[in-house]
């Protein structure tokens, strides 16, 4: 049977892994074709990888970081931030990007999910969401430039409107959870996967094993990301697939 | 030397990099006397089935049907695989290779599309591209519409009901999965395409 996905995220800047602490301040952490491998080693159903640069400069390596990671690892491999065009887009996947992810630009123009489908196929798109509670409601609102500014637009809508223009998955992130670790939003993840018709990739606030079998089983997930292995260390991503199995979780296991 | 069949469609250079880290010579090209001097021929692919009215176009339809014809193993991939079958439903005029018969289709509504995700397999003992793969085995998928199940089938799996994942007869050899990223196991089945 298909089973659930635990997808490993890696924050690059300027061609290495970066850790955030304390919010601005980010330590690096390695090397992304090294940690990518290993994650995948460890039994990530999926690598991807965030570029997180803040300036034009740090991002000139991307292509180079993406082509190093994307030569030793042989499962799926996405890759997001800072996407603003099809070429954008064609630069990432010629240097052996499976997917890719965008957020800020696909919600300017959302006729870039459409021109990217086109050319790669809807599989290769990912639109991402940065949704928010909205006080009082059982509704959300999706947020860009990295969670900064309100679009008035509601979540679960602009999913559906994703998936109509040829989004291949969408990658949720629940920005109320982001980071707490106290568990998905599987209210926000189980509206926005009953909405649509593509996969649902959960996002934002993965801690226990209980949080990952809440976001399958109530969230109806179809994947999950963790957070980078400061979150989640090697062993404990693998100790996460086979703790799922004996929760009744379908995973791939052995990987 | 294995020629990768570049038909402009999706990303071929997963396929190349799995081949080039098992050590295979692999040529990537859409050049059909390239295609009528290769050894093995690979034809993956992502994408949409109109996508392979190309090959008809560029007359690599004719070079991928004379090497067969000559008994060079040929191993197409996803939407690759889809084309050796008679026609799909996603483009009801693109004519397919009918080198197995049946129509691909697309999944039930009662499932989510497209199908992605590491899904496990039935294996029939004997093939020889799934050497050392046995039932049970996850591999990655990601498509919205798959092929019967036929006599020449040799792996099948279970999505809204079940679909062909791995067919082979003599020389032709078809996988509905991603072995160039399903891990280890799709690494070894490519080796065993290699080796034949």
């Amino acid at each position: 049977m298909l089973t659930k996905r635990i997808i490993a995220c890696l924050d690059v800047t300027a061609g290495r892994v970066v850790k955030g602490v304390q919010f601005e301040q980010l330590r690096d952490a390695g090397d992304p074709a090294e940690l990518a491998a290993a994650h995948s080693q460890a039994g990530a159903d999926e690598v991807v990888l965030l570029d997180i640069s803040a300036t034009h400069e740090k991002r000139a390596t991307l292509a180079d970081t993406v082509r190093r990671t994307a030569r030793q690892l042989f499962i799926p491999f996405t890759v997001g931030g800072g996407i603003r065009s099809l070429d954008d887009a064609i630069c990432v996947f010629e240097a052996g990007a499976d997917k890719i992810s965008i957020n800020s630009a696909a919600l300017a123009d959302p006729s870039l999910i459409t021109r990217i489908a086109e050319r790669y196929g809807s599989q290769a798109v990912i639109v991402a969401i940065d949704a928010k509670h909205i006080n009082g409601e059982a509704c959300f609102e999706a947020y860009v430039s990295g969670g900064r500014n309100a679009t008035g637009r509601d979540a679960v809508a602009w999913a559906r409107e994703a998936e109509e223009r040829g989004a291949g998955e969408i990658l949720l992130t629940s920005m109320d959870r982001d980071g707490t670790g106290i568990g998905f939003d599987c209210e926000l993840t189980r509206a926005c996967s009953e909405a649509l018709h593509i996969p649902v990739i959960a996002s934002g606030g993965g801690g226990d094993t209980q949080s990952f079998v809440d976001v399958f089983q109530r969230g109806k997930a179809d994947a999950a990301l963790a957070a980078s292995i400061f979150h989640f260390g090697l062993h404990s991503l693998a100790d996460l697939k086979r703790e799922l199995r004996s929760a009744g979780i379908p995973v791939r296991w052995p990987c | 030397m294995i020629a990768v069949i570049d038909y402009r469609a999706g990303n071929l250079t997963s396929v190349k990099k799995a081949l080039d880290h098992l050590g295979a010579d692999a040529v990537v090209s859409r050049n059909p006397n390239v295609i009528v001097q290769a050894d093995k021929i690979v034809l993956p692919g992502v994408g949409h089935f109109s996508a392979t009215a190309i090959l008809e176009q560029t007359g690599l339809r004719t070079a991928i049907l004379r090497r067969i014809e000559q008994r060079v193993p040929f191993l197409g991939i996803c939407v690759g695989m889809q084309w050796m079958f008679e026609s799909s439903t996603e483009a009801p005029g693109t004519e397919g290779l009918g080198l197995f018969a049946g129509a691909c289709g697309r999944f039930p509504e009662s499932v989510k599309s497209p199908h992605v995700g590491w899904n496990s397999l039935v294996c029939d003992n004997g093939s020889r591209l799934l050497r050392g793969i046995p039932s049970g085995s996850f591999v990655y998928f990601t498509h919205s519409y798959s092929a019967p199940v036929v006599n020449a089938t040799v792996a099948r799996c279970d999505y809204g009901g079940e679909f062909s994942a791995a067919v082979e007869q003599d020389n032709l050899f078809g996988v509905q999965f991603h072995p160039e990223k399903s891990g280890d196991l799709g690494l070894k089945l490519l080796k065993n395409f290699c080796s034949l």
